[in-house]
């Protein structure tokens, strides 16, 4: 019954998504490169290696602490970029506008835009705008791609952890997804949360500058960190261990998840990474990453192993282990 | 996080784990009443940590998994209806009815909206005054005072456009049901912390009295959960069965009276159709007569059709906790959260969902 309609969890970046997009466009792109399903994808072009992604913003609403849809548009592709180690160069930005949007709040998107792309060091050098009708968008819609260089030596894929990696985070994790929660309607709390959303390629420079024996980045965005764990042990074909008490939270995120039933680690996340590297760089890069602003909370969360592989097992304080999984869809706050 | 953390820690959770594993020697079976208990008893991992002889079984305590069918039906019904916009909590929205569910309704083009308070529906309702708001009244007795609250506040304002269509159920008598049927042979309960921080744990006596059964009001953290447990055992081994509030910072003998009086104001208890038991007397809340036009269910009449149960679904014996989510032949091979068969895969507080999620 369900499977012949677009339901909106299909775009909540859980089970159905995956479905949706091998079955409706894998299957037909029916290409290598889009194939491997990576952050952005890496191709050689003229003797160059070149990383090209895309990305649309749908979020609500409009504007949040620590961010609006105009920054994250900008810090989501050229995080998308990073997370291949490419550097970011040259974006597009496409905008679908609702008839009826002021003319201040698309301004002030637009200037967001402009200060994030000038903290990332990227250009905005093309674009298009579209205006539909009331009610055929809601409020305005972003679309931007991306293109970056990617250094000959780096072999940064969701293909390739491999055992005794170490897996590092660079910061606290749930931020975002608590933020925009809280300034939903209905859901008003008080909560002195911002958004994380930031531009990464600043902080996977100092990274690589480290090593270049990083083997996986993926930015744990939709889904959290649960999902983006579970990709990499799924597409690298490893087990996953990690420590849930390594894992930062801020104080107030786990306060906020406990009081409404949510698990931070599927909280979406905007200007934090995941990394695998091999064991001997480890403590250089961590070092590197604290080093940066965007980093300074970085720590070892846990290790590849050659055990479960396709699977993510966390263990908990008092020892007992369990599988971390995906969830189907977003997470609701518990009724009772 | 140093509260949070307090019931949390290490230390103290291995001395409670040690503790019991000294108590008893002889096989104890407790059920946790409340889905909330089943996820953190998954999610902490506290089945590895408990003696074998320890048996925790997971019982009727979520709200979306014991909606009956019919209910589930008669929503999505309600959902056709022009100019009617369902609110409702996001979890209800995945349950497979005998066609479609909620979600599949709203893909087609019915309104529905996730709210995460009945006072949300309620602001719907005021900004939209042409349309007609339902509000898809689940849970116990922990949402039942925010909804007629809701009632009430909708009464004062004079909206007329505002309903409710009451699937709300009262604890107590499920769990006598349960320990009526006898399938288990149970030698404790563990009671929901949060249903309990309303009606009071007093409202458990009957346990204890009636049936012999050693009962602990228990909060949600691994220290609660095992301190309870704990309790259970010490009452059992002594015989003096009772009701331990091992949760004294959120519930009190009386509960909380005022969410009561407003319950009591707007409803009124009735029978109900419970998924897995069946029709248990007095375990419902229905609208008293002077509330009875916030009544969906008389205002509106919709044919939802004849109800089909789920071929193979097991959720109505795992809601009895007979049987384990594992045991059920569709767990992880047909019924997943991403394509759930039954209301137990779905909840956030579904037994098959934690089994799933957790491992």
């Amino acid at each position: 019954m369900s499977d012949d309609i677009i339901l909106l969890a299909h775009g909540s970046g859980g089970g159905l998504s995956q479905e949706l997009i091998r079955r409706a466009f894998v299957s037909h792109f029916d290409n290598q490169i889009l194939s491997r399903l990576e952050d952005a994808s890496v191709f050689a072009a003229e003797g160059s290696r070149l990383a090209f992604t895309t990305d649309s913003y749908v979020v609500k609403p409009l504007f949040f602490p620590g961010g609006d849809i105009g920054r994250l548009s900008v810090c989501g592709t050229v995080n998308d970029l990073s997370m291949m180690g490419a550097t970011p160069l040259y974006l597009s930005a496409g905008f679908i506008l609702e008839e009826g949007l002021r003319l201040d709040d698309l301004e002030r998107i637009v200037m967001s835009m402009s200060k994030a792309a000038a903290e990332a060091g990227v250009k905005i050098i093309c674009g298009d705008t579209k205006v539909v009708e009331k009610k055929a968008a809601d409020g305005i819609f972003i679309n931007t791609a991306g293109i970056g260089f990617v250094r000959d030596d780096l072999h940064i894929s969701i293909v390739n952890s491999r055992p005794s990696d170490v897996v590092l985070v660079s910061g606290t994790i749930g931020d975002h997804g608590i933020t925009i929660m809280s300034q939903r309607e209905g859901l008003q709390f008080q909560s002195d949360m911002t958004s994380d959303a930031a531009p990464l390629n600043h902080l996977v420079r100092d990274m690589l500058g480290a090593t270049n024996q990083i083997h996986t980045m993926r930015d744990p965005t939709r889904g959290g960190l649960a999902t983006t764990l579970n990709e990499i042990a799924v597409s690298s074909g490893v087990g996953v261990e990690v420590e849930e008490d390594q894992i930062p939270v801020l104080e107030g995120v786990a306060w906020a998840c406990e009081m409404l039933g949510l698990d931070p680690l599927y909280l979406a996340n905007e200007g934090k990474l995941v990394a695998t590297v091999a064991e001997a760089d480890s403590d250089r890069v961590l070092a590197a990453m604290r080093g940066n602003v965007l980093g300074a909370r970085a720590t070892v969360i846990g290790r590849i192993t050659e055990d479960h592989p396709g699977r993510v097992v966390i263990k908990n304080s008092f020892g007992a282990k369990r599988i971390l999984s995906v969830l189907a869809g977003d997470q609701f706050p518990r009724i009772c | 996080m140093r509260t949070l953390n307090a019931f949390r820690s290490p230390d103290l959770i291995r001395r409670l784990v040690d503790d019991i594993a000294h108590l008893t020697e002889h096989p104890i079976k407790i059920m946790e009443f409340c889905g909330t208990h089943t996820h953190a008893i998954s999610r902490y991992g506290l089945r590895q940590i408990l003696p074998e002889r320890v048996s925790l079984f997971s019982g009727p305590g979520c709200p979306v998994c014991v909606t009956s069918q019919a209910d589930i039906d008669h929503a999505i019904a309600l959902s056709a209806i022009p100019d009617v916009i369902i609110t409702t909590f996001g979890d209800l929205l995945k349950v497979p009815g005998s066609q479609g569910s909620l979600e599949v309704a709203r893909a087609r083009g019915a309104r529905v909206e996730i709210v995460y308070s009945p006072l949300d529906a309620l602001k719907i309702a005021l900004n939209h005054p042409k349309q007609a708001v339902i509000f898809l009244g689940i849970g116990f007795e922990t949402t039942a005072p925010t909804v007629a609250a809701s009632i009430l506040e909708a009464e004062k304002n004079s909206l007329d456009n505002y309903f409710v269509y009451s699937m709300h159920k009262v604890t107590p008598p499920a769990m006598r049901a349960i320990l009526d049927m006898g399938e288990l042979g149970l030698d404790g309960v563990l009671c929901p912390g949060h249903v309990s921080a309303v009606v009071g744990w007093k409202a458990w006596e009957f346990l204890p009295r009636d049936y012999g059964v050693a009962a602990a009001v228990g909060g949600f953290e691994p220290v609660d959960v095992l301190w309870s447990v704990r309790s259970i055992i010490l009452q059992h081994e002594e015989g003096i069965p009772q009701v331990a509030n091992t949760y004294p910072r959120t519930v009190q003998a009386e509960g909380n009276v005022k969410a009561q009086e407003i319950m009591d104001q707007v409803f009124g208890i009735s029978g109900a159709l419970w998924r897995g038991i069946g029709e248990i007397p007095r375990s419902g809340l229905m609208f008293r007569k002077t509330y009875r036009r916030f009544d969906a269910r008389s205002v509106f009449r919709v044919n939802p059709g004849k109800t089909a149960d789920t071929e193979g679904c097991s959720c109505g014996e795992v809601i009895r906790g007979v049987t384990k989510p594992v045991d059920c032949p569709l767990f992880r091979s047909v019924c997943t959260p991403t394509h759930p068969v039954g209301p137990c895969m779905v909840s956030t507080e579904g037994t098959c969902a934690a089994y799933y999620l957790y491992g």
